[in-house]
C-alpha cells in the first residue's frame, strides 16, 4: 500500500532527513567547542536552527499544494530490517505547518534569551530538543515516532531541571514521569499494532504507519483498547483535562526558551499524535471515542479558562490558558470533518505563535522586575507603552479577536464541532467569554492603573527584543487577514484523512453543513416578489 | 461607481496605518487632521457609492464586491467582501457623516492631550470596524467589525488608563459585549448548518427553506448578540460605564453607531425574522419597551449630565428594538439615523459644556450656561427638542412612527412606549433646565464645601465643651485640695488646744506661747475654709463654663440645620451659608468664583452647528403625509424584501396617535418646568434613590461576580490545585513510600533514566546513519 507515498517530489537533497539530522549535528559541534568563548554558543546555535528554519520554509514554498493528499519530500531507508522498521520521513499538509512553526520557533527562541548558566549544554539540549519535535512531525514509522516521541523528553527535562526556577526538580520529574507513564501504554500499544497486524494480514512484521493504517486488520474491540493506549499517551501530552496538571508546574518553573517551545511546539505532539497516529490508525475507535473526546475538550477550554482566572502568578496564568487552547483543538479534530480538522491544526500553529509570543513577553517581563505575582505589577502602560501594546496584539489574538489569527481557528473549530455535535460546541464557544475575562483582567492589573515604585521606571521594549517579537506579530496579523494559504495547503491531507474514516467506519460520514442552494444577486429579486404573495408581517 | 465600495472602509484603515507608523512624529494637530481628512474621504467615498446606487434601477440595487478568500475550510467559503445595497449605505452615509464631524470635534477636545495621536489612532480602527461590519458580505465579516468595534471601545473607555475605575469600566465593556458574541457565534454556528453557507446573499436566499425552529433560534441568538452590542436588558450594564472615556468616544461610539449595531444585525437578517415563530420578534419587542422605560427611569435621577445621555441612549436603543420586534424595520432605521444627528449632537454639546466647565460633569454645578455658551446651548436646544418629540424636528417623526407601529401591534406596547415618550421629555427638559437656564451655581460653595465648615466649627464647639470640661475638673480638683487643707487646719487646731491645756500655767512665756499658736491655728482653719468656698464657687463657675460651651454647640447645630447643613435641597435655593465666615473658604471655592466659563473652539462648535442643522430637518427622510413622501421606506424597501410592516391604521388615528405623543412630550417639559425652573414641586422626591442607583440591578450583577461567582471561581482552582494535583502527587508519594525515603533517589533515577533514553536514541541514531547510504 505504498501508492499514497508519491515519489519524493523529484528532491533530491534528503531535506527531512536534514531537518532531524542537522540541529543533532549541530549539538555535536556546540559540545565540541571550546569553552572558553561562551558567547560563541549563542551565535552557532542560532545559525542551526536558522538553516532548520530555512530549510522548513523552502520545505513550504517547494510544497505541492494542489496536489493529491500523500506525503512530499518522502525519506527512506531500512533501519531495522528484521523487524520491519524503517526510517520513513514525509510530510503533508497536516504536518507541513508544524514543522514550519518548530522551524520558526526555535531560532527565535534561541536568540531571544541567554543561557542562565553553562551555555554549552544548554544550546544542546534545545537542538537535541528541536530534532525531536522535527522527528515527531515527520516520521511514518512508528517505532520512529515512539523514538522520537521519547527523545524529546530528555532535552526538556534538563532544560527544566538545571535551567529552572522555583521548585525546578519537582517540577521536571512530575513533567518527566508523567508522561513517560502515558508513553509507556503507547508502546505497548505501538507493539499490539504492529504484531497483530501483521499476524492478521500475514504480512511481514511493519511499523510503516501507511501500511499498518490502510490494511485496517484489526479487530473493532482491539482496536479501541490500542486507540486508548495511544489516547492516553497524547492526552498527557496535549494535555488534556484531567491530566494536565504537569503543565502549569513544568510552565512556571522551566525557563523561558523552555516554556516557549513547551507550549508553542511539544504540546502539539499530543494533539498531532491523535491526528496522524490515533485517527489515522483507528478511525473507527476515534469515532467511536469522539463523545468522549469532545467532552474532555469542551471541559478543558471551560475548566482551564476559569482556572486560569485564579491564578496569582502571570506565567501560571497563560499555562493554564493553554489548557483551554488546547481544548479547541480537540473538539475541532474530533469534530471530524474539514472545518474542525482544518480549525484544530491551523489552531496548533496559532497557539504556538500567540503562546509562544506570551511566555516570551512574560519573560521578558521577569527580567525587568524579578517577579511575575500579578499583585506586584501594574501601571505599566505608562513606562512602557510599546511593551504593553505588543503584549495587548498577542492578548487579542489569544482571545480570539478576528482579524487576528486566534480566531480564525477558534472559529473553525466551533463551527466544526458544531456540525457535527452542536451542544458540546455551544457550551465551548462560552469559553471565549471568560478567555476575554482573564486575559483582560490580568492586562488591567500589570499594566493599567497607576504605576508605583519599580513598575514606574520599567524599560520599555528593546530593538532586539522588539526584533524578536517582529515576527510573531506579523505571523498574527497576516494568519488572521489571509489564512488562506495556510488552509489551501492543509486541505487534501485533511479530506483524505476524513475519505479514509469514512471509508473504513461504517455508516459515518463527515458532518456537514445542509447542502448549499446557490443564489445568485438576482434571484433576491424573485425572493421579493415570492415574499410579497403571502402577504407582509412577522 | 459601486466598486469604489472597499474605499469607504480602506480610508480610516490607511489612516490607521499612517498615524500607527508615523504617530509620534505627526503628533498635534497633524495626526487629528490626518484622521480627520481619512474620514472625510471615506464620506466622499460613501457619498459616491450612494449616488451609484441611486442610479440603479430599484430592483437593482444590490452589488457585491469581493476582495479576495478569507477563510475557506471545506464547505465553509467566507470571503473579505461588501455587500452594497440601500441599508448598508444609509448605514455608510451616517457613519462617516458623523464620524467625520467628531473627528473634527475631537482635534479641539483632545487638545493638550499625551496620547493625542493615539486617540485618533483607534478612532480611525474604529471607524474602519464599524464600516467592515456594515459593509460585510457575510456574517463573519460583520462579526469582525463587530468585534473589532469592541475592542475598540474597549482601548478607548480605558484611555486614560492611569485611573482603574476607566480600565475596569473598559474590561467590563468587552467582557459583557462577548457574552452577546457568544449568541452571535452560535447563530452564525446554526445558519451555516442549515443553509450551508454564511453569506448574506445565499442566507436571504434560502431562509424561506429555513424551519420555524431553526428560524427562531437563529433570530434568538442574534437578538442575544444584538442585546450586548447595544446595551439591552439584561447586558445594558456597561454602556453606562462607559461613559468614562473621553466624550467625543461617547458620542461616536456609544451613542451613534456601535451601539446601533444590534438594531443594524436584525434588520440586516430581517428574512431569518420573517421565518421565526411570531413571539420570537415579539420578544425583542417587550424586551425593547421595558428596556426604554427602565433606562428612562434611571435617567431621572442622574446628575452627571453624560450618564443622562447614556441611560438617555439605553432607552432610545430600546425603541429601535421595539421597532424591530414590530417588524417596522424602516422606522427603527430610520430612529437610528435621527438618533445618530441629535445622540451625537447631546453627547458632543456635553462635551463642550465639560470642556467649558474645567471638566466638571454634575448639572447641580451647572445652570445658567446659555449666555455663557450660546451656540453650545443653542444646537443643544435643538437637540433635546429633536429627542423630547417636539415637532417639526427629527426625533418626532421617527418615534412617532415606532409608536405608531406599536400600537397596531400591542397597544400596551404603545402605552409603555408613550410614558417613555413623556419620560424622556421630562428627564431631558431637567437636563436641559439644570445646565442651561436658571440660577449660574457654578460659583456657588457646595454643600459639601458648607457641610465641612460646619463640621469644623461644631469640631470647635465642642472642642470648648472638652476645655470646659476639663476646667471643672482642675477646679474640682481645687476644691478637693481646700478640703484637705481645712481638715489638715481642723487638726492641727486640735493639737494647739491639747498643748493649751497641758501647758504649765505657771510658765507664763509657754502660756503665752500656746495661746498665740492656738490663735494663729484658729487663723489657719478660718483661712482654709475660705479657701474651700472659693475653690467651691470656682467649680461652679467652671460648670456654667460647660453648660455655656454645650449651649454653643447645640447653637453651631443649630445654625448648620437651619442653613442646611450644606444640604441643598433644591438647585434653585442658593446655598445657605448661615453664618460662616467667608474667610474660611477653601482655596478652590474662591478660586471658582474667579473661573468664566467658555465657549469652545471652532473645531468643537461646527460639528454642533451641522449635527443641530440635521437633527432639526431629519425627519424630511420619512414624512408621513403621503406615500410619496416615505422616502427612507422606498429607499429600504430592496433590503427589506417586503418583510417590513406597513401601517395600516387610517389617517385619524394615526393623527390622533402623534397628538397624543406631542401631548406627551409637552407634558413631561411642563412638569421639567415646573420642578426645575419655578420650584412648584421638590425635586427630591422624583428623584428616587431606586432610580438613582439604577434599580440595583449593577449593585445585584457585582455582587453576585463577587460573591457566589467568585466562590465558584476558587472552587475550580481549589479543586485543581487540591483533588486533581492532589491525586497525581498522592499517587508519586504512594509509590515511592515503597522505598522510603526516596524523594532524591527518585529524582535520581529520572535523570539517570533520560540519560539512557538519550544514549539509547543516540545509538540508534547513529545505527541508522552508519548503516544507510543516501
Amino acid at each position: 500500500m505504498h501508492a499514497l507515498i508519491a515519489a519524493s517530489s523529484g528532491a533530491t537533497f534528503p531535506v527531512l532527513t536534514a531537518l532531524v539530522v542537522t540541529p543533532i549535528l549541530g549539538a555535536v559541534v556546540l559540545l565540541l567547542m571550546p569553552a572558553s568563548r561562551p558567547e560563541h554558543f549563542k551565535q552557532v546555535a542560532f545559525l542551526i536552527s536558522a538553516v532548520v528554519g530555512a530549510m522548513s520554509a523552502w520545505v513550504m514554498f517547494e510544497f505541492e499544494t494542489g496536489a493529491a493528499a500523500s506525503f512530499q519530500f518522502v525519506d527512506r531507508a531500512d533501519w531495522i530490517e528484521g523487524l520491519g522498521i524503517s526510517w520513513a520521513l514525509g510530510i503533508d499538509g497536516i504536518s507541513l505547518w508544524l514543522v514550519v512553526l518548530t522551524g520558526a520557533l526555535f531560532p527565535l527562541a534561541i536568540v531571544a534569551i541567554n543561557a542562565e548558566h553553562t551555555p554549552k549544554a544548554y544550546f544542546s539540549w534545545i537542538l537535541v530538543l528541536e530534532a525531536g519535535c522535527m522527528g515527531v512531525f515527520l516520521a511514518l514509522d512508528l517505532f520512529a515516532f515512539f523514538v522520537f516521541f521519547e527523545i524529546v523528553l530528555v532535552p526538556m527535562y534538563f532544560l527544566i531541571a538545571q535551567w529552572g526556577h522555583g521548585d525546578r526538580a519537582y517540577a521536571a520529574t512530575k513533567f518527566f514521569l508523567y508522561t513517560m507513564f502515558g508513553s509507556a501504554f503507547m508502546l505497548v500499544g505501538i507493539l499490539a499494532t504492529a504484531f497483530l497486524t501483521a499476524a492478521e494480514t500475514g504480512n511481514a512484521l511493519t511499523f510503516d504507519l501507511v501500511e499498518i493504517a490502510e490494511s485496517q486488520a484489526l479487530a473493532t474491540t482491539t482496536a479501541r483498547w490500542i486507540f486508548l493506549s495511544f489516547a492516553l499517551a497524547f492526552a498527557v501530552k496535549v494535555p488534556l483535562f484531567p491530566v494536565h496538571t504537569w503543565l502549569p508546574d513544568a510552565h512556571t518553573n522551566a525557563p523561558t526558551a523552555g516554556s516557549v517551545i513547551l507550549a508553542g511546539v511539544m504540546l502539539k505532539l499530543g494533539t498531532y499524535g491523535f491526528l496522524r497516529f490515533g485517527i489515522y490508525l483507528f478511525p473507527e475507535a476515534a469515532v467511536y471515542f469522539a463523545p468522549l473526546m469532545l467532552t474532555l475538550g469542551t471541559i478543558g477550554i471551560l475548566y482551564g479558562a476559569i482556572a486560569a482566572t485564579m491564578q496569582r502568578d502571570l506565567k501560571r496564568l497563560v499555562a493554564y490558558s493553554s489548557v483551554a487552547h488546547l481544548g479547541f483543538i480537540i473538539i475541532g479534530t474530533f469534530a471530524l470533518n474539514t472545518e474542525g480538522i482544518e480549525g484544530g491544526i491551523l489552531q496548533m500553529v496559532n497557539h504556538g505563535v500567540s503562546t509562544g509570543a506570551l511566555f516570551l513577553l512574560v519573560g521578558m517581563l521577569y527580567e525587568r522586575r524579578h517577579t511575575r505575582q500579578i499583585s506586584e505589577l501594574g501601571g505599566l502602560q505608562k513606562p512602557a507603552p510599546i511593551f504593553a501594546a505588543v503584549f495587548m496584539v498577542v492578548m487579542l489574538s489569544s482571545i480570539g479577536l478576528p482579524g487576528l489569527n486566534g480566531f480564525v481557528g477558534e472559529f473553525l473549530t466551533l463551527i466544526g464541532a458544531f456540525a457535527a455535535h452542536r451542544w458540546w460546541a455551544v457550551v465551548a464557544a462560552s469559553g471565549v467569554v471568560i478567555a476575554a475575562l482573564y486575559l483582560l483582567w490580568a492586562y488591567q492589573r500589570v499594566f493599567h492603573g497607576p504605576a508605583e515604585g519599580e513598575n514606574a521606571t520599567m524599560k520599555d521594549l528593546t530593538l532586539s527584543e522588539g526584533l524578536v517579537m517582529l515576527p510573531f506579530l506579523a505571523a498574527i496579523v497576516f494568519m488572521g487577514v489571509y489564512p488562506k494559504p495556510v488552509l489551501e495547503r492543509m486541505e487534501p491531507a485533511v479530506d483524505a484523512l476524513i475519505a479514509h474514516v469514512e471509508a473504513n467506519v461504517d455508516g459515518f460520514h463527515e458532518a456537514e453543513a445542509d447542502e448549499l442552494h446557490p443564489i445568485e444577486l438576482d434571484d433576491l429579486e424573485h425572493l421579493e416578489s415570492d415574499d410579497a404573495d403571502h402577504g407582509e408581517g412577522e | 461607481m459601486l466598486e469604489a465600495a472597499f474605499l469607504i472602509p480602506a480610508f480610516p484603515l490607511l489612516g490607521f496605518l499612517l498615524i500607527l507608523v508615523f504617530g509620534r512624529r505627526l503628533g498635534e494637530p497633524a495626526a487629528g487632521w490626518l484622521a480627520t481628512g481619512a474620514m472625510g474621504a471615506s464620506f466622499v467615498s460613501a457619498l459616491v457609492v450612494f449616488f451609484g446606487l441611486v442610479a440603479e434601477d430599484e430592483s437593482e440595487r444590490r452589488f457585491v464586491q469581493t476582495l479576495w478568500e478569507w477563510v475557506p475550510a471545506g464547505d465553509l467559503a467566507v470571503d473579505v467582501g461588501f455587500f452594497v445595497d440601500p441599508l448598508s449605505v444609509t448605514m455608510t452615509l451616517f457613519i462617516t457623516g458623523v464620524g467625520a464631524l467628531i473627528h473634527l470635534y475631537s482635534i479641539g477636545y483632545m487638545h493638550g492631550d499625551e496620547d493625542y495621536s493615539k486617540f485618533f489612532l483607534y478612532l480611525n480602527l474604529f471607524a474602519f470596524s464599524m464600516l467592515m461590519l456594515v459593509l460585510g458580505d457575510n456574517m463573519l465579516i460583520t462579526f469582525l467589525g463587530w468585534e473589532g468595534v469592541g475592542a475598540c471601545s474597549y482601548f478607548l473607555i480605558s484611555f486614560w488608563f492611569t485611573d482603574e475605575a476607566n480600565a475596569s469600566a473598559g474590561k467590563k465593556a468587552f467582557v459583557t459585549n462577548r457574552v452577546g458574541d457568544w449568541g452571535f457565534m452560535v447563530a452564525m454556528f446554526l445558519t451555516f448548518t442549515a443553509v450551508g453557507s454564511i453569506q448574506y446573499v445565499d442566507v436571504f436566499g434560502n431562509a424561506g427553506g429555513l424551519s420555524e425552529s431553526t428560524a427562531t433560534a437563529i433570530t434568538l441568538l442574534f437578538f442575544v448578540g444584538a442585546a450586548g452590542k447595544s446595551a439591552q436588558i439584561p447586558l445594558y450594564i456597561w454602556l453606562p460605564d462607559a461613559m468614562a472615556g473621553p466624550t467625543p468616544v461617547s458620542a461616536l461610539i456609544h451613542a451613534a453607531t456601535m451601539v446601533t449595531s444590534g438594531v443594524y444585525l436584525l434588520t440586516r437578517v430581517n428574512p431569518i425574522i420573517a421565518e421565526a415563530a411570531g413571539w420570537a420578534p415579539l420578544l425583542i419587542a417587550w424586551v425593547g419597551v421595558a428596556t426604554a422605560l427602565v433606562a428612562a427611569t434611571i435617567a431621572l435621577a442622574q446628575n452627571d449630565i453624560k450618564k443622562v445621555l447614556a441611560y438617555s441612549t439605553v432607552s432610545q436603543l430600546g425603541y429601535m428594538f421595539l421597532a424591530v420586534g414590530t417588524g417596522a424595520y424602516v422606522a427603527a432605521i430610520f430612529h437610528m439615523v435621527t438618533h445618530a444627528f441629535f445622540k451625537a449632537l447631546l453627547f458632543l454639546g456635553s462635551g463642550s459644556v465639560i470642556h467649558g466647565m474645567d471638566d466638571d460633569q454634575d448639572m447641580r454645578h451647572y445652570g445658567g450656561l446659555r449666555k455663557l455658551m450660546p451656540i453650545t446651548s443653542a444646537t443643544f436646544i435643538i437637540g433635546w427638542l429633536a429627542i423630547a418629540g417636539v415637532p417639526p424636528f427629527a426625533g418626532f417623526w421617527s418615534k412617532d412612527e415606532i409608536l405608531a407601529h406599536a400600537w397596531e401591534e400591542n397597544p400596551a406596547l404603545w402605552a409603555i412606549g408613550l410614558i417613555t415618550a413623556v419620560l424622556t421629555a421630562f428627564y431631558m427638559s431637567r437636563q436641559v433646565f439644570m445646565t442651561f437656564y436658571g440660577r449660574y451655581r457654578f460659583a456657588d460653595v457646595r454643600p459639601e464645601e458648607i457641610e465641612e465648615l460646619w463640621q469644623v466649627r461644631v469640631a470647635n464647639a465642642e472642642a470648648a465643651v472638652a476645655d470646659a470640661e476639663s476646667g471643672v475638673g482642675s477646679a474640682e480638683e481645687a476644691v478637693a485640695k481646700a478640703a484637705e487643707k481645712v481638715d489638715k487646719a481642723v487638726e492641727k487646731l486640735a493639737q494647739r488646744e491639747s498643748e493649751m491645756a497641758d501647758a504649765d500655767p505657771s510658765d507664763e512665756k509657754a502660756a503665752e506661747k500656746a495661746a498665740k499658736n492656738l490663735e494663729k491655728a484658729g487663723d489657719g482653719v478660718e483661712k482654709a475654709r475660705a479657701g474651700l468656698v472659693e475653690a467651691t464657687a470656682t467649680v461652679e463657675s467652671a460648670r456654667e463654663e460647660v453648660a455655656k460651651a454645650g449651649a454653643g454647640v447645640q447653637a453651631v447645630a443649630n445654625a448648620a440645620a437651619d442653613s442646611g447643613g450644606g444640604v441643598v435641597l433644591s438647585i434653585l435655593d442658593e446655598p445657605d451659608l448661615g453664618d460662616l465666615d467667608e474667610a474660611d473658604l477653601p482655596e478652590v471655592a474662591r478660586a471658582r468664583r474667579e473661573y468664566h466659563p467658555h465657549e469652545s473652539p471652532w473645531q468643537m462648535t461646527v460639528p454642533l452647528v451641522v449635527l443641530a442643522a440635521a437633527a432639526a430637518v431629519a425627519g424630511v427622510m420619512n414624512l408621513p403625509f403621503s406615500s410619496d413622501l416615505h422616502f427612507l421606506d422606498h429607499w429600504l424597501e430592496p433590503s427589506l424584501f417586503h418583510n417590513a410592516v406597513h401601517l395600516e391604521s387610517g389617517g385619524a388615528t394615526l393623527w390622533l396617535l402623534a397628538l397624543v405623543a406631542i401631548g406627551g412630550g409637552a407634558v413631561g417639559i411642563a412638569a421639567a418646568a415646573a420642578v426645575y425652573l419655578k420650584g412648584r414641586y421638590p425635586a427630591s422626591k422624583l428623584e428616587l434613590s431606586i432610580f438613582a442607583r439604577g434599580w440595583r440591578y449593577d449593585e445585584a450583577i457585582t455582587n453576585f461576580m463577587g460573591g457566589p461567582g467568585r466562590k465558584g471561581f476558587d472552587f475550580v482552582a481549589w479543586f485543581d490545585s487540591t483533588i486533581i494535583d492532589g491525586m497525581v502527587n498522592g499517587v508519586g508519594r504512594v509509590v515511592r513510600s515503597g522505598g522510603g525515603e526516596l524523594r532524591r533517589v527518585q529524582t535520581g533515577l529520572v535523570r539517570s533514566y533520560a540519560a539512557m533514553v538519550a544514549i539509547g536514541a543516540v545509538g540508534l541514531l547513529a545505527w541508522f546513519l552508519v548503516r544507510t547510504t543516501f
